[in-house]
């Protein structure tokens, strides 16, 4: 079902003030994984500005739906949304990377109030995810974990470990998303290791498979919808994006993994993002 | 099942050890602590029977989760259960726990400062015939470079009961080492003080300490005995907890008796012999020391007692080491009198 017009449009702007925050913050401290961060905007502001039930001035809110984002050095666009939220001040972000600040490439559940867990080594946020979403019905609490997923980070035997054990334990309280923007660092996910034929891998694992735009924020809704109303399997939104997404001169650009932007790139950047 | 609650909690004798291994025990115990608090849950990767987890499925089956041949997702699942609320004890053998899923153990329970408790069984040597590849004579000494971590190597059945109670009474990632078939009991029941981070003296002595983890404590026990009846007179200090290790009861052994072996079921790097190592030269008081363990060599098969024998971490082997030290050199320094 199609979002209402203005509800979409408030999360298409508010997804590109995101965007242009994390232009803003990489230029700032120096470097940041910002091609992926740029990828997952949409999913993630999809969910911070709509469907998750988190209370920001309580981030150990103990009904709070769990996030968990197992790329973990997507913390950049992840810390954006929870400062711009006020999780905490925002302008915290401006020491993005500097000695003794809280935030880095990765973000610690420890000190940053909004992370459930502390992620960046590929491979293990979907085993976290699903170990929350199993304990939730251990103790029949009601609150539903999503958790983001890189397709690159598929190449690691954990998300497959992972994938088998929810299928068998029938975790449904657990949306995943993957973020299928088909690079990874040294280049195109297809010429480093091969995922496809991916959506298949899901279904010959059991779960619930959707294939979608990334960046279209109606078709994020109905996934979503569809993950809740399905009982019998876990669901995995596959994602298609892009790498960089919103910055025309990033877009599927390998190199825009992880890099700096100096005045003159990041003014020309944000340009980009306010004309996407 | 012979076990009996009594005012002072869980009790067992010398009668139930007999048919208990230490993994048995372990299991049992847990099960207990599970009707009173339903937090707890158990995780395995496919070895329910061998790990003797298996008793808690029996007891809990919706508390305990089966990851199959899948290690290192187990110990994820473990940290997210317990960032949800829940107080899971893993349980695989030692060296899946320690080197397979080392990363995930650090990095998923250790740095996240999670309250998960870790049983490692079939440590050291005592998986006898399955060899190196079952064998872990590695795990001590990469625990305790985990930050976070506390490391216990109970002696026997009674003691892992006691470590588990502890480690489930205390907040944060705890690893404990055990064996795997009828390690011959060191305490006679449960009634004994466990304290984790101080070190139990099993037999006073002023002419050398013997500071031992693990189920070589019998035979250090056995060894001074013998060592007494040729009027020798050997400490011997069972250091449970390898991490955090308790410095005073070291320290007490070199001021007091100068002359020191360490003994434990695995490396001769890393491990209980390195800790003490540690602790004596930051000290910087004079000592002699010998550490007993494998010497960085991959082990063979053999019967569990047999390989304590081979790599003289049985009382013949604790004697020969005691009678190399006590007849050995050393250069005592101006202050070794005057340091007692």
């Amino acid at each position: 079902m199609p979002l209402d017009e203005n509800e979409k449009e408030r999360l298409v702007a508010k997804a590109r003030q995101i965007r242009e925050k994390i232009v803003i913050i990489t230029e700032k401290c120096g470097g940041s994984h910002i091609g992926g961060s740029l990828s997952q905007t949409d999913i993630l502001v999809a969910l911070y500005y709509k469907y998750l039930k988190v209370d920001p001035k309580n981030p150990q809110w103990e009904a709070r739906d769990r996030f968990v984002l197992s790329k973990g050095h997507g913390g950049i666009g992840h810390a954006a949304i929870l400062g711009d939220l006020q999780f905490f001040p925002e302008d915290q972000l401006l020491d993005f990377n500097k000695t003794g600040s809280p935030f880095g490439m990765h973000l610690d559940h420890l000190k940053v109030p909004g992370v459930d867990a502390s992620t960046g080594s590929l491979g293990h946020g979907l085993g976290i995810a699903i170990g929350m979403a199993i304990a939730a019905r251990l103790q029949n609490l009601s609150w539903h974990t999503y958790c983001v997923i890189g397709d690159g980070e598929c190449n690691e035997g954990s998300i497959w470990e992972a994938a088998m054990a929810a299928s068998h334990y029938r975790v449904t309280n657990l949306t995943v998303f993957v973020d299928r923007n088909k690079m990874c660092i040294d280049g195109p996910t297809e010429e480093i290791m091969a995922l496809e034929p991916f959506a298949e891998k899901w279904r010959a694992f059991g779960w619930n498979v959707l294939d979608i735009d990334g960046h279209d924020f109606d078709q994020v809704g109905d996934a979503i919808a569809e993950s809740h109303r399905e009982d019998l399997r876990p669901t995995v939104i596959i994602c298609q994006t892009t790498k960089g997404r919103g910055v025309d001169f990033m877009e599927n650009q390998k190199e825009w993994h992880y890099a700096g932007l100096d005045s003159e790139m990041a003014a020309k950047a944000i340009e980009s993002v306010r004309r996407s | 099942m012979a076990a009996r609650e009594t005012s002072k909690g869980l009790t067992w004798t010398i009668a139930d050890a007999d048919h208990m291994t230490q993994a048995e025990i372990y299991g049992e115990v847990l099960t207990q602590l599970g009707e009173k608090n339903e937090k707890i849950v158990a995780l395995t990767a496919d070895l329910a029977g061998s790990t003797k987890i298996g008793r808690f499925e029996q007891r809990f089956p919706e508390r305990f989760f089966n990851l199959g041949i899948a290690e290192n997702n187990m110990f994820s699942l473990a940290s997210g259960m317990s960032a949800a609320g829940m107080l899971p004890v893993v349980s695989t053998f030692a060296v899946f726990a320690s080197l397979r899923s080392a990363e995930f153990v650090r990095t998923d329970i250790c740095y996240q400062n999670r309250n998960v408790k870790i049983i490692g069984t079939h440590s050291g040597t005592s998986f006898g015939q399955a060899g190196t590849t079952h064998h872990c004579t590695e795990d001590l000494g990469v625990m305790r470079t985990f930050a976070n971590m506390t490391v216990i190597a109970p002696a026997d059945s009674f003691e892992t009961a006691k470590a588990v109670v502890a480690a489930l009474e205390t907040e944060g990632p705890v690893y404990i080492r055990i064996g795997r078939s009828f390690e011959p009991p060191l305490h006679q029941d449960l009634d004994f003080d466990f304290e984790i981070g101080r070190a139990i003296t099993l037999h006073e002595g002023t002419d050398l300490t013997v500071i031992v983890s693990g189920r070589p404590a019998v035979s250090a026990l056995e060894a001074a005995e013998i060592a007494e009846r040729n009027k020798i007179s050997m400490r011997v200090v069972n250091m449970h907890t390898v991490k955090p290790i308790d410095e005073e009861a070291i320290m007490k052994a070199v001021t007091e008796t100068r002359r020191i072996i360490t003994v434990e079921d695995h490396n001769v790097y890393g491990g209980l012999g390195s800790a003490v190592a540690e602790v004596i030269a930051k000290n910087g008081k004079a000592c002699a020391l010998r550490s007993l363990g494998l010497n960085d060599e991959y082990s063979i098969v053999g019967y569990p007692d047999d390989l304590l024998n081979y790599y003289k971490l049985d009382a013949d082997g604790i004697l020969e080491a005691m009678q190399e030290l006590l007849t050995a050199e050393i250069e005592e320094d101006e202050d070794w009198e005057d340091e007692y």
